[in-house]
């Protein structure tokens, strides 16, 4: 593998993102491997997270490699105020890479530059999250088959929220028309359109949810939170208008997905969960598999 | 023009950095480190100009620089150009570049950067020259020329 670490979902190249939509596939067929026996993977949470970290892990322990590492920063060095370049100094003469995720932005990428062993970013405040996005292909891409020429519409807090911008980076790549459906205040930021306009690409903007649905072959839902609101009254009327239930999905393609990165609050309705369109359960299971082609491509072990 | 070149005084040897827009004077002092300099320093500023309404202009005795060096200042001062004297007469007429990357020159817009919050040097990816737009190579948002703050 040519990158040493994985920071950015930018970092990667096309043929980088389907060798690893190939290594998982292969996991997800056979991920009873020890191939990591020997390896001590370290997992650096300054930042609470029930998912990706356990989805981490699982993914360590099922092919054999030992975790070592915190979930909570508060019990570490760094809150008798070390700084996250000792931290990682520190760390990195312990382990074979370390996973980490860090409230302040940029921190993955200052923490590659320090370390002697790979960095893989599990979240650096609100800039990047690859190895979700790499899941969140790895889902398209067996829900749909392909991830060519695909309409994908992302619903919700398109403003805020990292999963949708790193999708939107790496699925631009393969000619993807793009629905983005939101509430005024959260709209797509301008610099993302901009680069699809540079790349020709097409996109809609809307704030109906229920409007051309029936072109969808992936609907990916975010949440809108209330905090992100100046106006209460503002949240108070657009709020139920990003709900996605069950009628609404009447006139849609048989293959559509319903994906969503999870944690949901009440952004998908209950009702929509025995669906044949949901998939945002099976989505969180990808991960492992998604997460084990990650590590062993940057272990140089696959 | 002459009569503007005037108010300041001619210097035999060195560098005159001319059309800096008046705003722009002491940060351009700062970015290049000119108080550090023990050699002869003439600065004007607020001076009238067709073109940029108030100007600065900075002539620097026996001083000559590099292009990557004063390439720094294009971040403030875009329309700076620089005149390089030899025996009273200017020799060579130079503009400055914005270069493709900038180093610990600019903060980051982005309170919640890394930067903003451990001692780590900035470094920008330079994305759009035009309507300056500046990148963060650890953030990855980008600073504009509205927001862009001199370290």
């Amino acid at each position: 593998m040519k990158y040493k670490n994985l920071v950015s979902i930018t970092d990667f190249t096309k043929e980088e993102y389907m060798r690893i939509m190939k290594l998982a596939a292969e996991f997800e067929e056979n991920h009873r491997q020890e191939i990591l026996n020997g390896y001590v993977i370290s997992t650096l949470f300054f930042e609470p997270s029930t998912r990706t970290r356990l989805s981490f892990e699982t993914a360590i322990n099922g092919l054999g490699g030992r975790v070592v590492g915190f979930s909570d920063s508060g019990a570490t060095s760094a809150s008798k105020g070390e700084t996250l370049h000792d931290t990682i100094k520190m760390v990195s003469n312990y382990a074979d890479l370390i996973v980490m995720r860090h409230p302040l932005e940029g921190s993955a990428r200052l923490a590659s530059e320090v370390s002697s062993v790979p960095i893989v970013n599990a979240g650096d405040g609100a800039n990047q999250h690859p190895t979700q996005t790499l899941l969140d292909m790895y889902s398209i891409l067996k829900t749909q088959g392909t991830l060519e020429n695909l309409k994908i519409f992302m619903v919700g807090d398109l403003k805020y929220g990292r999963t949708v911008h790193s999708l939107l980076q790496a699925m631009s790549m393969f000619n993807t028309t793009f629905y983005f459906i939101s509430p005024d205040e959260l709209m797509m930021p301008p610099t993302y359109k901009l680069q699809l306009d540079k790349m020709g690409l097409k996109y809609f903007e809307g704030k109906d949810l229920t409007e051309f649905l029936s072109e969808a072959d992936i609907i990916y839902m975010t949440r809108v939170q209330q905090e992100r609101f100046t106006d209460p009254i503002e949240y108070e009327r657009v709020k139920n208008a990003y709900i996605l239930k069950r009628e609404m999905l009447k006139g849609c393609k048989k293959s559509m997905k319903v994906l969503h990165p999870l944690p949901r609050v009440n952004e998908i309705h209950t009702d929509v969960d025995d669906s044949p369109h949901a998939y945002y359960f099976d989505q969180a299971r990808n991960g492992v598999y998604v997460r084990m082609a990650i590590l062993t491509s940057i272990l140089g072990i696959k | 023009m002459k009569d503007k070149q005037l108010s300041v005084s001619a210097i035999k040897e060195g560098t005159v950095i001319d059309h800096i827009p008046a705003s722009a004077l002491f940060k351009v002092v700062s970015i290049l480190n000119l108080d550090k300099l023990d050699t002869m320093i003439t600065i004007g500023n607020s001076l009238e100009s067709d073109k940029l309404g108030k100007k600065g202009i900075i002539k620097l005795s026996k001083v000559f620089f590099e292009d990557n060096e004063v390439n720094k200042i294009a971040l403030v001062a875009p329309s700076a150009k620089l005149n390089i004297i030899r025996d009273y007469g200017v020799v060579e007429k130079r503009v400055v570049e914005i270069p493709d990357e900038i180093f610990n020159i600019a903060k980051c817009v982005n309170p919640k950067c890394i930067t903003n919050n451990e001692k780590v040097s900035t470094r920008f990816e330079v994305v759009s020259k035009s309507d300056l737009k500046l990148k963060c190579h650890y953030c990855e948002k980008i600073t504009d020329q509205d927001n862009i703050e001199i370290i």
